[in-house]
């Protein structure tokens, strides 16, 4: 690399990135979820899910659990920074690869194709303790939870038979045991 | 049944409470509620800018010399987004500004009526908080959050955006207990631990090539944290640096302050901090402009960070010891210690440390800060040497604009007390200095006060003069005058090939003419000669005054810390400007 002639100076060592999941618990006000957000995009910062939903209606708490990725040094920093943000109450962060934690993930699926098909389709999706919502002749609409990675799979494998809509909701995590987080 | 007031009678009512004795501030449609209601609260009185930007920078001004929260009030729409550029600039600097603004009706929220914008929306990246009143009997709690917020841990700017119904509808004046007293910022109320400053003081007694690099977190955490300081370094016997921010915190012309780090920092305060082995920096952030080159800063040093913003520390640098506290509570805790355990510390270290002031005296002897004088046009380094002696002897509060002025301004004004200087560092926005002189003349109405200025900058807010007239503000601008955008024109010199795109005004006004236009008076001074004299007659003089000093035309602003380089190659002049630029090196400005 050339000297560069620069008042700004460029990065050379670069940290191994990790997927890690963000759960914050938030006062449910208006315009929260843009806050979060918006420290996201502003500092660069990556999302590859997000999940919302107030988890405490007299309290008004919600509970929003982001996947993303990044350094060590990024992840804690989007940690602090979730934490300096005025509704944040507090900020949890764990690991993909923790065994002490569940994570999930659920998705809809619909199938349409002849009756053959169909039935390939549902068996592919058994193992997943996919639960039928809706059944025509023609169609099915399956509720599956998974983790992220085998809802992928299952997609593409379902595409040849016939899936033609796919919804998904990002992922939730909790822990393992009687423990909860506490900050 | 309690008594029942209008938005506008609680807006009042807890500036009131909050002791608020001036707002800064522009009227319009969306806000005229609460400017009916001013003529009823004879204690705060309101500063009539002339832009919204500058009432902004007016207000934080006011706020970084008075160290209380400078009040901004403006209209919606056209009002507000005019403010940002001031929140953005109290935000990076951490200046604790609470803005109110207009909004239009709650029923005609979101449907573009006139004078409407997503206030919260566009404030929310450059303010701790804000928030959009939709009850009136919110706002008395939203009114004493915001004060709060803004003034407590890593201070900064607030925004209440108040719809104008909100201002007519009656409502009770009611302020709940604190919810937020656990987590202010974030920065949990941190209770200074007996483990940590033991394990500062055994740092300090292992280094032998220490320093202490301090920053605005020690002006922000009020005059007691910088006599803290000076105890502590004159405890140690150890060198201090300073950011821009930090200066004044420590005495600028005391033998143990190296002078400013960082890009146009000293040679001695660079050298010093890249070959240090201990590192304490006080309320300071390692910004870029400090650190130079990452990866090769200070290599072998450990690091001790101070700082009341836990995002802050390993932000951009790993540190061996992290202290999330306030300035002053950890120095008093530090120095407590210090002082049980190591009774003559500092006859006992000179040993220890006699070879590393040995070698910063041979950085020093390069004389980093000189430059070559002129008997035929003012150097802009001795217009500000000159002022400095002029106005050394009362207590001057300097302001700037933003380029190669505010560096020499930073370089050659020597800071003896904190809050004496007001400079536009995390965002560099020229069109700062004078506003923020209205505001700093507002809570210091008795003494001197200078904005040190280029004349591209001035232009920027300029007529904030009609507002220095009306409030008979004398307020000083110092235009070291080079008819270029200088800054940008010394890096087109050394950085792209002296092509010199756009930064050479072609028409300027005539300063003095222009002083008088407003009221003002005017006074140029061409040659060296005459400088001082001029100086004098400016000081002199009870009511603004626009000095246009008319300076070398392609100075260039040294030392200066190029290309990412660390902090041991700098250039100290024109003889060091040899080196060809690489293409991909221009890109990255
Ligand atoms: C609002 C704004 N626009 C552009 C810049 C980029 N900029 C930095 S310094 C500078 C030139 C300033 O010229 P002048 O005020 O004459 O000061 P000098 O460098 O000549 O002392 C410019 C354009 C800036 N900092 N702020
Ligand atoms: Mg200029």
């Amino acid at each position: 690399m050339s000297k560069p002639k620069s008042a700004y100076s460029q990065p050379t060592k670069f940290g191994k990135e990790d997927h890690h999941i963000i759960v914050v618990w938030v006062d449910n006000e208006a315009g929260v979820l843009a806050r979060v957000i918006g420290l996201f995009s502003g500092r660069g910062y990556n999302i590859e899910s997000l999940a919302v939903a107030e988890i405490d209606k007299i309290k008004h708490l919600s509970r929003i659990t982001i996947v993303t990725k990044g350094t060590p040094e990024v992840i804690q920093q989007i940690k602090l920074q979730l934490g300096k943000l005025i509704p944040v109450h507090k900020v949890a962060d764990f690991s993909r690869n923790d065994p002490k934690i569940l994570f999930k993930e659920l998705a809809l699926l619909k199938v349409v194709g002849a009756t053959k098909k169909l039935d390939k389709a549902k068996k592919l999706c058994k193992k997943h303790d996919g639960l039928i919502l809706d059944k025509t002749k023609k169609s099915f609409v399956i509720q599956v939870t998974a983790l992220r990675r085998e809802i992928d799979k299952l997609v593409t494998i379902l595409k040849p038979l016939g899936l033609i809509s796919v919804s998904r909701t990002g992922a939730v995590a909790m822990t393992k045991g009687d423990e909860v987080f506490t900050q | 049944m309690p008594k029942l007031l209008s938005g506008a009678e609680i807006v009042f009512k807890s500036l009131e409470d909050q002791k608020v004795e001036y707002i800064f501030g522009y009227p319009g449609g969306a806000v005229l509620p609460i400017y009916d209601e001013l003529k009823n609260h004879k204690t705060i009185k309101h500063i009539l800018a002339r832009h919204e930007q500058g009432a902004g920078h007016a207000a934080e001004g006011y706020a970084r010399s008075s160290g209380k929260p400078g009040v901004l009030l403006v209209t919606s729409g056209p009002g507000a987004t005019n403010a940002v550029t001031a929140l953005t600039d109290a935000y990076m600097d951490s200046i604790p500004i609470v803005c109110i603004s207009g909004q239009v009706p709650t029923h005609l929220i979101g449907t573009d009526a006139f004078q409407e914008c997503d206030t919260t929306g566009i404030t929310r990246p450059c303010t701790k908080h804000n928030w959009l009143v939709k009850d009136v009997n919110d706002l008395a709690d939203i009114m004493n959050q915001a004060f709060r917020i803004a003034t407590t841990g890593r201070p900064g700017p607030v925004l209440v955006d108040i719809p104008k119904d909100i201002q007519f509808n009656k409502g009770v004046y009611k302020v709940s207990k604190n919810k937020l007293e656990k987590k202010l910022n974030g920065a949990l109320t941190h209770k200074i631990n007996l483990k940590e400053v033991d394990k500062f003081i055994e740092m300090i007694k292992k280094s032998s090539k220490p320093i202490f690099y301090s920053g605005g977190g020690v002006i922000n955490s009020g005059p007691k944290a910088s006599e803290l300081l000076r105890e502590l370094v004159s405890l140690t016997g150890f060198p201090i640096t300073s950011t821009l921010q930090g200066l004044g915190a420590y005495p600028g012309d005391d033998p143990q302050f190296l002078g400013m780090l960082g890009m146009h920092g000293t040679y001695e305060a660079n050298n010093a901090m890249h070959d240090c082995d201990l590192m304490i920096n006080v309320g300071a952030r390692f910004d870029d402009r400090i650190t130079g080159k990452i990866d090769e800063f200070s290599p072998k040093s450990k690091k001790i960070h101070i700082d009341i913003d836990p995002s802050s520390i390993g932000k951009n640098v790993k540190v061996d010891l992290a202290i999330t506290s306030d300035v002053t509570e950890l120095l008093q805790a530090v120095i407590k210690r210090f002082k049980e355990k190591n009774k003559n510390f500092i006859e006992s270290n000179k040993q220890k440390t006699a070879k590393w002031w040995t070698r910063i005296n041979e950085w020093r002897e390069k004389k980093s800060l000189n430059f070559i004088n002129s008997k035929e046009t003012i150097k802009p380094q001795h217009a500000v040497q000159r002022l400095y002696e002029l106005t050394k002897n009362q207590d001057t509060f300097i302001t700037t604009e933003v380029g190669q002025h505010q560096m020499w301004a930073a370089q050659h004004y020597k800071f003896n007390k904190p809050n004496r200087w007001m400079t536009s560092g995390g965002l560099g926005t020229m069109g700062y200095g004078l506003p923020a002189a209205i505001g700093v003349q507002i809570a210091h109405p008795k003494k001197l006060v200078v904005d040190i200025a280029g004349e591209a900058s001035i232009l920027m807010n300029i007529q904030e003069m009609s507002t220095a007239i009306q409030y008979r503000l004398p307020v000083k601008i110092f235009i070291l005058n080079n008819e270029y955008m200088g800054m940008v024109r010394q890096w087109q010199e050394l950085l792209h090939d002296k092509n010199y795109s756009e930064s050479y005004t072609e028409a300027l006004p005539d300063f003095v003419k222009l002083a008088e236009a407003y009221g003002a008076v005017g006074i140029r001074a061409k040659n060296p000669d005459e400088l001082d004299e001029k100086i004098k007659e400016m000081i002199k003089i009870d009511k603004p005054v626009i000095f246009d000093c008319v300076v070398d035309k392609v100075e260039n602003c040294y030392p200066m810390i190029p290309s990412g380089k660390p902090h041991n190659q700098m250039l100290l002049g024109p003889e060091d400007e040899k080196e060809e630029v690489s293409d991909e090196g221009k890109t990255l400005v």
